[in-house]
């Protein structure tokens, strides 16, 4: 795909190839990813967009079998490469999962438990960044006076707001999200996506979804990926209605996928 | 029929089975059948309950028969039998406080010993070991909570117990036993058998009760969980002591119980290496008893009623000690969910 239409690309994609053991999952990825912008993959499952995203915080190193080849530069600088610190390149890119994943620790501590990886604060300004990071994640007004609580106690959807406070605090320049409402109800999902649009101020979101509505909602550019390959990547409205391939066309007419 | 066949495979065909649903069948081959499993599950549900309250009852018939065992030792010597050292079948003066602090003692050491190593044996299995290893290093520590405590009570005196008087007690007397306020917990002659030596024979026997349990429950976190906190950069010490270990604490506590329970009852290996001297001595390095030792060593030599009667009492008192740390454990689990905020 023609890489250089995206004016300030905050991540650069070349030649990704990625394996599980011997499988290959991610043919050849070239792509780049807007800066402060949403950027939506797509694509029927077991198409890679969860595995792409997973290569930019490199969460699949955590398995022996699984390697990816290729570049990711993040500001220009190789994240693939084995001489990259994998702790410092997580504060750089934060991540939601599909579930809401609080740790087994009060609401307070879920937010501090990453900023005190890397930050040695006072209690003032520990305090002062929980706060932030809530109020960022639109949920300080609901929790404000039961910090000391377990963050397992809340609801489904305040706790994916806390796992997104918890990815923010330690303010990181990217944030992934991976179907981050996709065991959540209607109501919870409309506040993570407001959320979404309000975050794309600071950070540079990249965000895997199955509900095509959804991407076209919120996203800026749209990837749209079938078996491992990057068939279309552009603005998310020319994506959807004057898609240049007729693979998307298809997938986003429903006639497949 | 060739349903029916399907449901039966080579035996006749049973009509009634489908007789429920079967209009044109005689309606009393089905009440009769209702009756008959009415009067199956009345008899299942007491068989239950039988053996649920049985378990109470029996739990009750030993207490009672301790209490009533121990009655002339405890008349004898009232609440002083705890704190009394005295241990003179000759004049029939007896007391509790060497063995109760040896089996608190080596308990104590072999939990010391046995938590931090489980640990790492856990985390090691979980998420270090390559996946070829798993199952062979989780069979081998399986394994070694098979081998009969007998074995490791020889293994402890022949094997462990000379190696220890000859090179790591030395080593201990020099370095440790010098230093002041932790000393003289350290000194004494090489002997090779006594507290500590005991101490780390139960540590080894219970390492695989604590092991396999922690590896468990830590398998059973969602690697989701684990993911999220690799993924806010945390290194895999972090994530399994922030994130892992407090999600697992109940099953983690609960392995710990168990591995204590066995520490505080094990006779054969204790009996082997502990020393079996009823001598009160501040150092580790010399020998003492425990209860089970006692109890195992002097009940087949006890004569007179009051010896008998006192070991009684020492395993009432051993019954006792168990009860408590069980209770002790529940209590802090509970405070830890508490500080925790969780709702319970």
């Amino acid at each position: 795909m023609d890489i250089d239409h995206i004016a300030n690309p905050k991540i650069t994609i070349k030649n990704l190839n990625f394996y599980y053991g011997n499988f290959r999952a991610l043919n050849d990825i070239s792509m780049s990813i807007a800066e402060k912008m949403v950027t939506a993959f797509i694509g029927p499952s077991g198409c890679g967009k969860s595995t792409l995203l997973r290569t930019f915080n490199r969460m699949y190193q955590l398995y022996p079998k699984q390697k990816a080849t290729g570049e990711i530069l993040l500001d220009g600088a190789n994240i693939l490469d084995p001489k990259q610190d994998l702790n410092m390149l997580r504060a750089k890119v934060g991540m939601v999962f599909q579930k809401p994943t609080p740790f087994p620790m009060t609401i307070y501590d879920n937010i501090a438990f990453g900023v005190r990886l890397y930050e040695n604060l006072n209690k003032h300004d520990m305090e002062t960044r929980v706060e932030w990071a809530l109020r960022k994640a639109a949920l300080w007004t609901e929790v404000k006076d039961k910090l000391k609580q377990s963050g397992t106690g809340l609801s489904g959807g305040q706790q994916q707001r806390l796992c997104i406070a918890r990815a923010i605090a330690v303010k990181p320049q990217v944030l992934l999200l991976d179907e981050p409402t996709s065991a959540l109800d209607p109501i919870s999902t409309a506040h993570i996506e407001k959320l979404i649009d309000e975050l794309k101020e600071d950070f540079t979101i990249v965000i895997v979804t199955h509900n095509m509505q959804q991407a076209a909602r919120i996203s800026d550019y749209t990837a749209y990926m079938y078996l491992g390959d990057l068939i279309e990547l552009g603005e998310t409205n020319s994506v959807f209605t004057n898609p240049k391939r007729k693979e998307t066309e298809d997938y986003i007419t429903g006639r497949f996928g | 029929m060739s349903l029916c066949i399907s449901y039966n495979r080579g035996g006749a065909c049973p009509r009634y089975f489908f007789s429920h649903n079967h209009t044109t069948m005689p309606m009393f081959s089905h009440e009769a059948r209702l009756r008959q499993q009415a009067v199956f599950d009345l008899l299942f549900r007491n068989l239950t309950r039988v053996s649920a309250f049985g378990v109470l009852a029996l739990l009750a018939a030993i207490i009672v028969s301790l209490i009533v065992g121990s009655m002339p030792a405890i008349q004898a010597f009232g609440l002083g039998f705890l704190t009394s050292s005295d241990w003179d079948p000759v004049n029939d003066k007896f007391g509790a406080l060497i063995p109760i602090i040896g089996t608190l003692v080596t308990s104590g050491i072999a939990l010391l010993i046995a938590i931090p190593i489980s640990f790492g044996i856990a985390v090691f299995l979980t998420e270090l070991s390559p996946r070829i290893l798993r199952r062979p290093l989780g069979i081998a520590i399986e394994l070694l909570a098979g081998i009969p405590s007998i074995i490791y009570g020889m293994w402890g005196l022949f094997v462990f117990a000379p190696l220890f008087a000859d090179h790591i007690e030395p080593w201990i007397n020099e370095h440790i036993g010098s230093m002041p306020y932790i000393g003289p917990f350290f000194s004494g002659p090489p002997m090779g058998i006594g507290m500590l030596t005991a101490g780390i024979i139960l540590a080894i026997m219970v390492i695989p009760f604590i092991a396999s349990v922690m590896r468990d429950v830590f398998d059973v976190v969602p690697a989701m969980l684990k993911e999220s906190a690799y993924a806010v950069g945390a290194t895999t010490w972090e994530v399994m002591w922030n994130v892992v270990l407090p999600y697992t604490k109940v099953g983690v506590a609960g392995g710990i119980m168990l591995g204590l329970g066995r520490a505080l009852g094990e006779t054969m290996a204790v009996t082997f290496v502990i020393g079996n001297a009823h001598e009160l001595s501040k150092s580790l390095l010399m020998p003492g008893n425990s209860i089970s030792s006692a109890l195992a060593n002097e009940f087949t030599e006890a004569f007179g009623d009051l010896y008998t009667s006192s070991l009684i009492e020492l395993g009432l008192i051993l019954f006792f000690i168990t009860f408590v740390v069980l209770s002790i454990a529940r209590y802090m689990l509970y405070k830890l969910g508490q500080r925790e905020g969780q709702v319970t």
